[in-house]
C-alpha cells in the first residue's frame, strides 16, 4: 500500500496536465450530449418520415423555421421548467440518486473509447472490461428508481427490465468473447488494429452470427423497441419511471439515447473496423485516403444509430416470454458455438478467416 | 500503468457530475407545489389497493441466479479468449471440457423448465 503510494505521488499529475485531461473530457463529452439531443430530433423526424409524415418543423431559432431543429433545445428548456414531484412514499434519496446513475455510467463509457488511431482519452488495455462494467452499472439506475417509486407499476417495470437487461448481458458477454479470441488483445485499438484489410477482413464476417446477436442484444440491453416491453405503455404505462417527471425523467431518456449511441459506436468498433477505410488494401485506396478515419467511425456509427431508429418504426413489440426465449434458448446456444468454431480458426490457424 | 487511469477516474467524476447539475437544474427552476393528489401513487386514476412491494415472480430470482453463474462463465472465458494463441489446442480442449460442464448444467436447467415464462 505505501509502495503504491509513494510510486503515485512521486509522478502526482501537474495542474497542466490536470487541465489538459478536463479539457479532452469537455471535447468528448460536449459533442455527446449535443449529439444525444439531436439524436430524439432525428428519431422523431426518420420515424415520421418512414410513417409519411414530416416530423417535428415548427421549433426553429429566432422566429425562423429551420426544419424544427430548435426542437431538442426546446423540450429540454420544457422539462427544466417542469416541477420534479417526489411521491409521498417514496424513498427520496433513492428517488433522486436513481436518474443519475441511469445517466452518469452511459456517460462514463466514453472515457475508453478511441476515435482514432491514438486518438483515445485512456488506451488502457483492459478496455473492453471497463465497457462491460459501465454498461452493467446502468441495470442499478433501473432496479433503484423501481424499487424507490413504491408504485405496483414501477416496481413490475425494473424487474421486467432489469431481468431483460441482465439475461441479454450474457448473450453480449460470449459475443464479446468471440471478438476477443479473434482479435487477441482487449484493448480497443487493437482490437480495431486486428481488422485492418479491406471490409471483408473487418469482424462482421468471420463473426457473422456474433455480429448480430451483439447488435440485436444491445437493442434489447437499452430497452428499445422491438424489446420494450417495460414501457409497454397499455399494460404497465412507463415502466420503472411511471413516477418520474421534469430533469429527473429527462436524466432517464439521456441516459438510454446516450446508451444507443454507445452501442452504435461498439458494433462499429468491434465488428465494422472502426476507424478503418473500407478500401484499405484495395485499388480504390488512394482515392479515398484523404478522409479521415474518425469520419468513417461516425459513418458507421450513425448507420447503426439509424437502425435503432429503423427497427422502432418496423417491428411489432415481443411478448415478454419470447423476449426471454430469444435470449437464453437462442442467442446463448448460438454464442458458445460459434465461440468454440473461432476458437479452432484461431488454434488452426485458419487462412482464409484469420492470415 | 497506473497514470493511464487518472483520465478514467476524472471521466468518472465528471459524468457522474453532470448527472448531478442535470437532476439538480430541475430542482432549482421548476416550481414546488406538492400538494396530497400530486404526491400520491399513480395506480391509473385509483387508490393504491395494497403495499406496492408485494411478493414477485420467483423466475425474476432465478434468472439472477443464472445472470451470476454465466457471467462467472464469461469472467472465465475472457483470459483464456486473449491468449487463445499461445496456448494452442490444449488450452481449446481444457476450456472445451469447461464449457461441456456448464453446457451439461444449461441443459438440465432447460430441461428443468427454468427458462420458460409462462
Amino acid at each position: 500500500m505505501l509502495n503504491l503510494w509513494n510510486s503515485f505521488s512521486q509522478d502526482w499529475p501537474t495542474l497542466a496536465t490536470l487541465i489538459l485531461i478536463l479539457l479532452k473530457i469537455v471535447v468528448i463529452m460536449l459533442p455527446l450530449m449535443v449529439l444525444v439531443a439531436y439524436y430524439t430530433y432525428a428519431e422523431r423526424k426518420i420515424i415520421g418520415y418512414m410513417q409519411v409524415r414530416i416530423g417535428p418543423n415548427r421549433v426553429g431559432f429566432f422566429g425562423r423555421h429551420a426544419f424544427g431543429l430548435g426542437q431538442p433545445l426546446a423540450d429540454a428548456f420544457k422539462l427544466m421548467f417542469k416541477e420534479i414531484v417526489i411521491p409521498t412514499k417514496a424513498n427520496r434519496v433513492l428517488f433522486v440518486i436513481a436518474p443519475m446513475l441511469s445517466l452518469g455510467p452511459a456517460l462514463a463509457a466514453w472515457a475508453v473509447f478511441p476515435f482514432n488511431e491514438g486518438m483515445a482519452l485512456a488506451d488502457i488495455n483492459a478496455g473492453l472490461l471497463y465497457l462491460l462494467a459501465m454498461t452493467s452499472v446502468g441495470v442499478y439506475g433501473v432496479i433503484i428508481a423501481g424499487w424507490a417509486s413504491n408504485s405496483k407499476y414501477a416496481l413490475l417495470g425494473a424487474m421486467r427490465s432489469a431481468a431483460q437487461i441482465v439475461s441479454y448481458e450474457i448473450a453480449m458477454g460470449f459475443a464479446l468473447v468471440g471478438v476477443l479470441v479473434a482479435a487477441g488483445s482487449l484493448n480497443l485499438s487493437d482490437i480495431v488494429r486486428a481488422q485492418s484489410g479491406s471490409l471483408l477482413h473487418w469482424y462482421w464476417l468471420p463473426l457473422l452470427p456474433l455480429f448480430l446477436i451483439y447488435f440485436i442484444s444491445g437493442v434489447a440491453e437499452t430497452n428499445r423497441a422491438p424489446f420494450d416491453v417495460a414501457e409497454g405503455e397499455s399494460e404497465i404505462v412507463a415502466g420503472f419511471h411511471v413516477d418520474y417527471s421534469g430533469m429527473t425523467f429527462a436524466a432517464f431518456f439521456l441516459g438510454e439515447y446516450a446508451n444507443m449511441i454507445l452501442v452504435s459506436a461498439l458494433t462499429a468498433l468491434m465488428f465494422m473496423g472502426g476507424w478503418l477505410s473500407p478500401f484499405q488494401g484495395t485499388p480504390l485506396e488512394p482515392f479515398f485516403a484523404w478522409v479521415p478515419g474518425f469520419v468513417w467511425l461516425v459513418a458507421k456509427t450513425f448507420f447503426f444509430m439509424y437502425l435503432f431508429l429503423w427497427f422502432r418504426a418496423t417491428f411489432p413489440r415481443y411478448r415478454y416470454d419470447q423476449i426471454m426465449r430469444l435470449g437464453w434458448k437462442v442467442f446463448i446456444p448460438i454464442t458458445i458455438v460459434w465461440i468454440l468454431v473461432v476458437g479452432l480458426a484461431v488454434v488452426y490457424q485458419l487462412p482464409w478467416w484469420f492470415d | 500503468m497506473l497514470e493511464n487511469y487518472l483520465p478514467i477516474l476524472i471521466f468518472i467524476v465528471v459524468a457522474l457530475a453532470v448527472g448531478v447539475v442535470v437532476v439538480s437544474l430541475g430542482f432549482v427552476l421548476g416550481p414546488h407545489r406538492p400538494d396530497a393528489e400530486k404526491c400520491s401513487v399513480y395506480e391509473c386514476g385509483f387508490e393504491a389497493f395494497e403495499d406496492s412491494r408485494m411478493k414477485f415472480d420467483v423466475r425474476y430470482y432465478l434468472v439472477a441466479i443464472l445472470f451470476i453463474i454465466f457471467d462467472l462463465e464469461i469472467a472465465f472465458l475472457f483470459p483464456w479468449a486473449v491468449v487463445l494463441g499461445k496456448i494452442g489446442m490444449a488450452g481449446f480442449i481444457a476450456m472445451f471440457i469447461f464449457l461441456a460442464i456448464l453446457v451439461i448444467g444449461f441443459i438440465y436447467e432447460w430441461k428443468k423448465g427454468a427458462l420458460e415464462w409462462e
